[in-house]
């Protein structure tokens, strides 16, 4: 087999989650390196790794329905307030100012705000399943303005606009996760917490898309009539696509805000559905891989932009200046969107499989 | 009665922003296939040009000049973005125009700045009786707008050669492209179209209170209205504009009646009210249901 990295020899080595050894080494070489920045780093940085875990779960909920099934949806940010509020609320103070259940065990509230998120999904599917493309993105837009509306009059629920309430207690069973102790710092425990839990959703979601389920979403995706004349069940597995990543959404929303400890309604608005669109997209659709470096290259965009100023002295870090870096972080938002859709529509993972390809063909680069 | 005769003119004022922006929404749709969500930012583009022309020029000679150069920032927009993404999915130039628009809200916003900035139209907040009751100056002014533009873009759209060309490159593209259409002056005039409409309709939407980067929000009430109507039909943008104003108008009125749905329930009728006749009809009230082929 050497030196015939693409030979299979059975059908499950084909299938197999990691099917290439290049696969396997670079997957264990990530994780390994993974396993060991928290002692390299500084403890802002992990913070905001930790974020970016999360943020990737979220991107890849959002990949499974729009990259695979080709369900555009800008609904995200709805989903992702379902599950927030769901698991602040089971793991909330019973004697607070919000609504509170006070089970704080991760293992409950992470699964219970999935569940809920997906059950909000199934319940938009009626709808999602009519409708295709452009009227659907409307739909789904609609949902967020909907939500945003409940959340601002529901302040039993969410503390009100401006307020607030506190996230999710991170614990499991009595053992604080986001706690500083004599083994590990707050921010080191947050960052392997984090990456544990993506690690299980992107390959839950890899395993999905090689499944029978995921088939049937990109055969919707290529050609949803096509795919519903060789026997998919179009309203079935559209209706599956929505819960899938209502469920990511609900549990990357639970967990989005326990970094901070504190969220208000106001979080989960149209520019959120936007900013996840963004990572798919940035990412490169129809791949998990690519969602999760867009989340990464996203949420790190904020940071990137302030180390900028530094080089680009007229930028201000004032808000009442312009320009300033805020109004050049939203501009690289909106102009990194259009630059990858021109130019390399598959995004990072793109450049990536460019890169690998030179190597692949090297040195009989064309 | 009078109570709900003034709702309803009232509404018809604020239908009548609507209507135009869901007119440029339409007439994007119909020639290009594509959602511009970059009308909010023209809208604004647009209304923040008339509060620096209103310094220098009359009201009515800054409305129709900010018009034509926001028609000319979405010309450009066009040319840059849109052009090249020709025969891609209509799905992914919505979302490079939705990259349009936030990086364009940037801008503007800078423009706006925290100053407070009028249109300094000349109507404010005077009123006029009619039969009873009574209706401010500027609904009826922007009724009466939209009902010349409407009339105007009919008459284009009907007796000009340039509005059969847009009408043959809306009903199959290629068939006019071989029959001599110039698709892309189609293309660039629809845009440009939508951006003037956009800048109209911002000016209306800021007469009788001042512009703020929170205006563009507005705009946003016409994506429910052209699916109300129906993406490609130009008599649902306008009526569709008409009710949604309308309901919009009638639930500020009578939310006292229902007060457990929370304050501001006008702000999601026009989203309920999408909901309720998607279900119905997949396609809005007078869209063209698409057909399906393998």
């Amino acid at each position: 087999m050497r030196g015939r990295p693409l030979l299979y020899t059975s059908y499950a080595s084909e299938m197999a989650l990691l099917n290439t050894r290049t696969k396997k080494v670079w997957f264990a070489a990530l994780l390994a390196l993974a396993a060991v920045l928290p002692f390299l780093l500084t403890d802002d940085i992990l913070q905001l790794l930790a974020v970016c875990c999360v943020a990737a779960i979220g991107a890849i909920g959002l990949g499974l329905v729009t990259g695979y099934a080709g369900q555009i949806s800008l609904g995200h940010a709805f989903f992702l307030a379902i599950g927030a509020y769901t698991g602040a609320a089971i793991s909330g103070d019973p004697d607070g100012r919000a609504i509170g259940l006070g089970v704080t065990n991760l293992l409950v509230w992470l699964p219970a705000a999935g569940l809920v998120a997906a059950a909000a999904g199934v319940l938009v599917a009626p709808l999602a399943t009519r409708l295709r493309g452009l009227y659907l993105a409307i739909v789904t837009l609609g949902l967020v303005f909907i939500g945003q509306h409940i959340f601002n009059e529901w302040s039993a629920l969410t503390g009100g606009v401006g307020v607030g309430r506190p996230a999710a207690t991170l614990e499991v069973f009595g053992y604080q996760l986001a706690v500083t102790d004599a083994y590990a710092t707050k921010d080191q425990k947050l960052f392997w917490l984090m990456l544990l839990l993506l690690l299980i959703f992107a390959l839950a979601a890899r395993n999905l898309a090689r499944s029978k389920v995921g088939r049937a979403f990109t055969a919707i995706r290529d050609r949803d009539i096509a795919a519903g004349v060789i026997g998919v069940n179009l309203a079935r597995y559209k209706t599956i696509a929505f819960a899938v990543s209502s469920f990511y959404a609900g549990c990357a929303g639970a967990l989005l805000y326990t970094v901070s400890g504190f969220f208000d309604p106001s979080s989960f608005s149209l520019l959120l559905s936007v900013q996840y669109i963004a990572m798919v997209l940035i990412g490169g659709a129809g791949t998990i891989s690519g969602a999760i470096a867009g989340a990464f290259f996203i949420t790190l965009l904020p940071r990137l932009t302030r180390e900028l100023q530094a080089w680009v002295p007229f930028i201000s870090t004032q808000p009442n200046e312009v320009p300033n870096v805020f109004q050049v972080e939203t501009i690289l938002y909106g102009a990194l969107i259009i630059v990858f859709l021109i130019f390399e529509p598959r995004g990072l993972f793109g450049l990536w499989v460019r890169a690998r390809n030179y190597w692949k063909a090297w040195p009989f680069s064309y | 009665m009078a109570e709900l005769t003034e709702a309803v003119l009232r509404g018809l004022g604020t239908g009548s922003v609507y209507a135009l922006l869901a007119l440029g929404f339409v007439i994007i749709y119909k020639a290009t296939r594509v959602i511009s969500f970059a009308q909010p930012a023209f809208m604004l583009a647009g209304v923040t040009l008339v509060t620096y022309l209103v310094l220098e020029v009359s009201f009515w000679v800054a409305v129709p000049v900010a018009a034509v150069l926001t028609g000319l920032l979405a010309l450009g927009v066009e040319r840059v973005a849109v052009r090249p993404m020709v025969g891609r999915p209509a799905f992914i130039v919505a979302i490079i125009t939705l990259g349009v628009d936030v990086a364009v809200r940037v801008v503007v916003n800078a423009f706006i700045g925290l100053d407070v900035r009028n249109v300094l139209d000349p109507w404010g907040l005077r009123t006029v009786g009619l039969g009873g009751v009574e209706m401010q100056q500027r609904h009826l002014a922007a009724f009466l707008t939209t009902a010349f533009l409407v009339a105007a873009l009919f008459a284009f759209f009907r007796f000009t050669r340039m509005g059969l060309a847009m009408r043959a490159a809306a009903y199959d593209q290629e068939v006019a492209l071989a029959m001599g259409v110039s698709v892309g002056t189609v293309f660039a005039l629809s845009w440009a179209l939508a951006g003037g409409l956009a800048a109209v309709a911002g000016t209306f939407a800021a007469a009788g209170s001042s512009v703020d980067a929170a205006l563009w929000l507005i705009a946003l009430t016409a994506l429910p209205v052209i699916i109300l109507g129906g993406l490609d039909s130009l008599p649902g943008a306008v009526i569709g504009g008409l009710a949604v104003g309308v309901l919009q108008e009638l639930a500020a009125t009578y939310q006292h009646h229902v007060s457990w749905l929370g304050g501001n329930v006008s702000v999601i009728t026009p989203y309920v009210l999408m909901f309720v006749v998607l279900l119905v009809r997949p396609y809005g009230l007078f869209g063209t249901r698409e057909v399906e082929r393998v």
